[in-house]
């Protein structure tokens, strides 16, 4: 019991140290990024390659004055960043980010909380992260971070549903929520679900974005509409709190695309991490391929913002109900008959040969998707095309 | 449709988002690694796609003669064609008959670095120069006095030549 509580408590430190240094970097990173998409060189004075920068920024932001709107409602508007940021840093907790640790007291798994209820606990806590944007909106006394709030509150609801949906159908084929025994199943067959679940990793991939208010479906922040919509009239640390937030929501929306669909923090093309005695090289090299797969995503979170406009509202919307939703619904149907049909007629087990079964199933349906996609249907103009 | 909003129909290779995004990322990411264009101002004052041009107007030099004595006569061309009158000129004669200014000061703040005054000056004494960094902690020291004029040290302005408009 006390060796639980102590290594509880050790990993808890180390995990929120590691998430606000990796924000810290990722902040640093979205602007380099940036500036090398726009040819330009970005911040690269504070320190060596301006490494330094996302500690000046932290610096000024404890010395910037706190301004508070005459007529804010002053409880919820200092209420509204802990709010969303609290959720943003617990969603982390149930994510396995390396084999477990072999230590002189017992073996600890590289996880804060091997939650039994595992995803179902991120969707839950994430969920609560709306809470402090609305409120933000709503407190702030100022139409456009009401109009940010409530687009925020739409937006998350919306594309919350094809989450959801896109993680049934890990549920379906998993059978179990608990992330450490989705990572197992996919060392297991030696296939992550990225091969028989593509079609969902797609759709969760979208929501994903979504779900970060992050580009194209920034909707809620939107400067050029709303100035900076939710966080308006926010400055100093309360601002910095929303940052932090969104882009910690983002660390653990691209570790959740890897835990679900890439093996976590499974090596490819080898068993020597998940079999055998749990070593401490073990743990490190795992612990650097699961940040690899991390930081692929985190990437391609910063490459989407920097090359894609922002939909309109109405695009935004018709996106989640009339292709998301439908898609997922159409593609969990799908799947829970084919993973019938697998199981009891053919009566395999999840391994190898069912993974690549449902692969190609995933294939032709990924193509028959793209092919649709593709007819130009998804962002229509704001006026109904004239019937032919 | 209350409106009559004609509605082109267009071909599908131009209407695809699908195509569109990927075109855009892959765009965004040659971009990524391309050279990049700026330069880091005070370590890098010129790159090889960009210098100040020779022509370039900036704060004033006087230039001297063998003996470090300003070259100027005091003829009072220069603050007669000065537009911006900025040029403040008090003449002055030693027992030789030999002009010289007593008092030489160019308000910078008022200059509108025109060049008339180099254009115009007989003895090729006042210049403007080819420079640009000229921060100051109070107003004062923008006013420029003989001595620091024949102080500086920058290159001077080559101008316009009306003969060889492109400065070949």
């Amino acid at each position: 019991m006390t060796f639980f509580i102590v290594s509880s408590a050790i990993k808890v430190f180390v995990v929120f140290n590691l998430i606000m240094v990796s924000v810290a970097l990722l902040t640093l990173i979205e602007r380099r990024v940036c500036a090398w998409m726009q040819d330009r060189l970005g911040p690269n004075r504070v320190g060596p390659q301006g490494i330094l920068q996302p500690a000046a920024d932290g610096l000024k932001n404890f010395l910037k004055e706190e301004t508070s709107p005459a007529m804010a409602d002053k409880a919820l508007f200092t209420l509204a960043p802990i709010v969303s940021f609290v959720p943003a840093l617990l969603t982390f907790a149930v994510i396995p980010f390396a084999a477990p640790l072999p230590t002189r007291w017992g073996i600890v798994p590289m996880v804060v909380a091997d939650l039994p209820v595992g995803f179902l606990y991120i969707l839950a806590i994430s969920s609560l992260g709306v809470y402090g944007i609305v409120l933000a909106g709503w407190s702030s006394n100022n139409k456009y971070a009401l109009l940010g709030g409530l687009r925020a509150s739409a937006q998350m609801i919306s594309y919350e549903i094809a989450l959801g949906m896109s993680t049934v159908a890990v549920l379906l084929l998993a059978g179990n929520v608990t992330l450490s025994q989705v990572i197992a199943q996919q060392q297991a067959a030696h296939a992550w679900f990225i091969v028989p679940l593509s079609v969902a990793f797609v759709i969760f991939f979208i929501s994903a974005f979504a779900e970060t208010n992050r580009l194209p479906f920034d909707l809620p922040e939107a400067e050029a509409e709303l100035i900076a919509g939710y966080h308006t009239e926010y400055s100093a640390m309360k601002f910095s709190m929303f940052y932090i937030a969104e882009y910690s929501n983002m660390v653990t929306a691209s570790a959740l695309m890897a835990t679900l669909f890439f093996g976590g923090w499974d090596i490819p093309f080898t068993t020597w991490d998940s079999t055998g005695d749990p070593s401490v090289l073990k743990t490190l090299a795992t612990l650097v391929v699961f940040g690899f797969k991390t930081f692929v995503f985190l990437f391609t979170y910063i490459w989407v913002r920097w090359t894609l406009p922002r939909f309109r509202y109405d695009q935004l919307m018709a996106l989640g109900w009339k292709v998301l939703l439908p898609l997922s619904l159409l593609y969990i149907t799908l799947l829970a008959v084919a993973i019938w049909f697998i199981r009891t007629q053919l009566g395999w087990e999840y391994g190898p040969g069912m993974a690549w079964a449902l692969g190609g199933l995933n294939l032709v349906l990924l193509i028959a998707l793209v092919w649709w996609l593709d007819r130009g249907r998804i962002v229509s103009g704001s006026v109904q095309e004239e019937a032919a | 449709m209350a409106i009559g909003v004609k509605v082109m129909k267009r071909p599908t290779q131009q209407t695809s988002y699908l195509r569109a995004t990927l075109k855009g990322m892959a765009l965004t990411f040659s971009h990524l690694l391309r050279p990049k264009v700026t330069m880091q101002y005070p370590e890098e004052k010129s790159s090889k796609d960009w210098t100040l041009s020779s022509r370039w107007r900036g704060t004033h030099r006087m230039l001297t003669d063998e003996q470090g004595r300003a070259k100027c006569v005091a003829c009072g061309l220069c603050p007669q064609i000065c537009p911006a009158n900025c040029i403040k000129l008090v003449p002055g004669e030693d027992e030789e008959g030999n002009r010289y200014p007593l008092i030489y000061e160019i308000d910078e703040f008022r200059c509108v670095f025109c060049g008339y005054c180099q254009e115009v000056c007989p003895e090729e004494a006042i210049h403007v120069g080819v420079h640009y960094e000229n921060s100051e902690y109070t107003r004062d020291r923008f006013v420029y006095d003989l001595e620091r004029l024949s102080a500086q040290t920058h290159p001077v302005s080559t101008l316009w030549d009306p003969s060889d408009p492109k400065g070949e």
